[in-house]
């Protein structure tokens, strides 16, 4: 033992609970690490070797099992989708946080509502979503089935952040605005909306995540063809479903970890960038 | 002519009877200072001169607040009368903006957009308030990046900044060190040959100091209200008394 561990084993003497707890706190952590860390080696490891260009070529053939595709498909879908639920899951919060009266019926039943939603397996939203969109509203297997059922299932995630943000701002701002006769809808756009900017942000990229990881929502809605779809009623395939069907099939496993690196190095990106736009819009 | 009438004001929270038959008048530029234990309804009171008791659910008021002889209560709106009605409250609460945006706010809210007419305001405010000195080098800066003191005098200067007649004062001074105190006070004696100030302070030296007339609340009562160095070497009402000679409170 060297003499700085020795030093160390010193101070806790006369604690062997801290000890036991310091013990604790450090397996923690490197299980929590390493568990993170032997997923992504061994995605890696598997995936890069496979990495080739003609991964990345236009057109999706049985041959070359090209991503490019999907990878335009899953930011079309994550767009589109954003549109859609953004303004509904964000004017919902500011309603429910700046304008609904405390405790009235109204509030209950919303709040009640997007608790049940964001419960709901995201597999019963495919189904849902096939049922609904694409056989009784009649839209086939398409993009804008997808999008649909995608904006449904993130509504309440973002809905929710949303209203931790807003609740987030100190009542002092408010006060503030309303003391200088400022009416409720520019305090709300000028004061409230601008300070939870970060907040409603990582809700949205939690949101963007759960879009770009989902498939089990997708299957029945979006379908699974590999091509860029090219009106808001053709099929398409997501990186994440373009996955799920290359191991499906059995005979593509090493592209499908090709994939799968793919997949994780968007996640990753996204996460930092809007880590960054968050930093940016708070430092104003 | 008096700024303010009060005449028989009742104000419930619920079932709550919190300020019971208030009668009072305020005289343009005076400063009032309102005393009394925590929970005496003084800064209730504060609040229904510029209507920011109507953020309170479930909160009730009877009777009327004259101002230059119109009931703000009656056919009055509400965003106008909190632009002639400036408040500074009990903690700074700058925006989290920069200290020329967070002047420039109220203005703007009024429809004010040219550049230089703003930068005209902001600059008068700061004097105004005197904080110019401290702020005018870091006019873009953020103004959550000020001391206690100096966010405070920003508070003042931004609620200048709409041209108010009068200027409510919640408990000014509660977060400040006593340099700071010292300035916002001196501030006070000087602001009111523009404004009508009305001040609510749990420091009766403060009052002693600041104000030219003191108001005594207890249990949402009125007691007494005189100028201020009568009230505190001859008060009339024992309650009064008692409480400004530290028997309670």
């Amino acid at each position: 033992m060297n003499t700085k561990v020795k030093q160390v084993m010193q101070t806790y003497r006369r604690s062997p609970f801290s000890l036991a707890m310091r013990v604790m706190l450090i397996v923690s952590i490197a299980f929590t690490v390493g568990i993170l860390a032997f997923i992504l080696i061994y995605i890696l490891a598997n995936g890069i070797p496979y990495i080739t260009p003609s991964l990345f070529s236009m057109e999706y053939t049985s041959e070359n099992v090209s991503m490019l595709p999907s990878i335009i498909t899953t930011l079309m879908l994550v767009a589109a989708s954003l549109v859609i639920s953004m303004p509904f899951g964000i004017f919902t919060a500011v309603y429910l946080v700046e304008y609904a009266a405390k405790g009235s019926r109204i509030v209950e039943v919303i709040r009640l509502t997007t608790e049940t939603l964001s419960g709901i397996p995201s597999i019963v939203y495919g189904l849902f979503g096939n049922i609904f969109f694409v056989t009784v509203l009649g839209w086939k297997y398409s993009f804008l089935a997808g999008v649909m059922t995608i904006s449904i299932m993130i509504l309440p995630l973002i809905m929710r952040t949303a209203e931790e943000a807003l609740i987030a701002v100190p009542q002092d701002w408010r006060q503030a605005s309303f003391g200088l006769g400022a009416g409720n809808l520019r305090t709300v756009f000028k004061i409230v909306l601008p300070s939870a900017v970060p907040g409603i942000l990582s809700g949205v990229i939690l949101a963007i995540g759960r879009v770009v990881g989902e498939t089990a929502a997708l299957i029945y809605t979006l379908g699974t063809m590999a091509k860029i779809p090219d009106s808001f009623f053709s099929s398409g395939r997501t990186l994440a479903l373009h996955m799920w069907v290359l191991s499906g099939e059995g005979l593509h496993i090493n592209q499908a970890y090709a994939t799968a690196v793919v997949l994780v190095v968007i996640v990753v990106a996204i996460n930092a960038l809007s880590g960054l736009v968050a930093k940016k819009l708070q430092r104003r | 002519m008096n700024k303010f009438e009060i005449n028989n004001l009742d104000l419930y929270y619920g079932n709550f009877h919190a300020l019971k038959n208030i009668n009072m008048h305020i005289k343009p530029n005076t400063v009032t200072a309102f005393i009394g234990p925590s929970g005496c309804g003084k800064s209730t009171f504060l609040r229904t001169l510029n209507r920011m008791n109507d953020l309170v659910e479930g909160c009730r008021i009877t009777g009327e607040v004259l101002m230059d002889g119109k009931n703000v209560y009656h056919n009055t709106d509400v965003n106008l009368l909190r632009k002639n009605v400036g408040m500074v409250f009990q903690k700074p609460n700058p925006f989290p903006m920069s200290v020329y945006n967070n002047i420039a706010y109220g203005p703007r809210t009024h429809g004010i957009t040219k550049k230089a007419q703003l930068d005209e305001i902001v600059e008068k405010s700061l004097r105004d308030a005197a904080i110019w000195d401290e702020v005018k080098d870091r006019l873009h800066k953020s103004a959550m990046g000020l001391s206690g003191g100096q966010q405070q005098r920003l508070c003042i200067a931004r609620a200048l900044a709409v041209k108010p007649q009068v200027l409510l004062m919640d408990e000014p001074t509660s977060a400040l060190d006593p340099i700071s105190t010292a300035k916002v006070e001196d501030l006070v004696m000087e602001l009111k040959k523009d404004y009508t100030i009305v001040m609510v302070t749990h420091n009766m030296q403060q009052a002693m100091r600041a104000s030219d007339e003191t108001a005594f609340f207890l249990l949402g009562e009125m007691i007494e209200k005189a100028p201020t160095g009568k009230l505190f070497s001859m008060p009339q009402d024992k309650r009064c008394e008692d409480y400004i000679t530290g028997r309670f409170g």
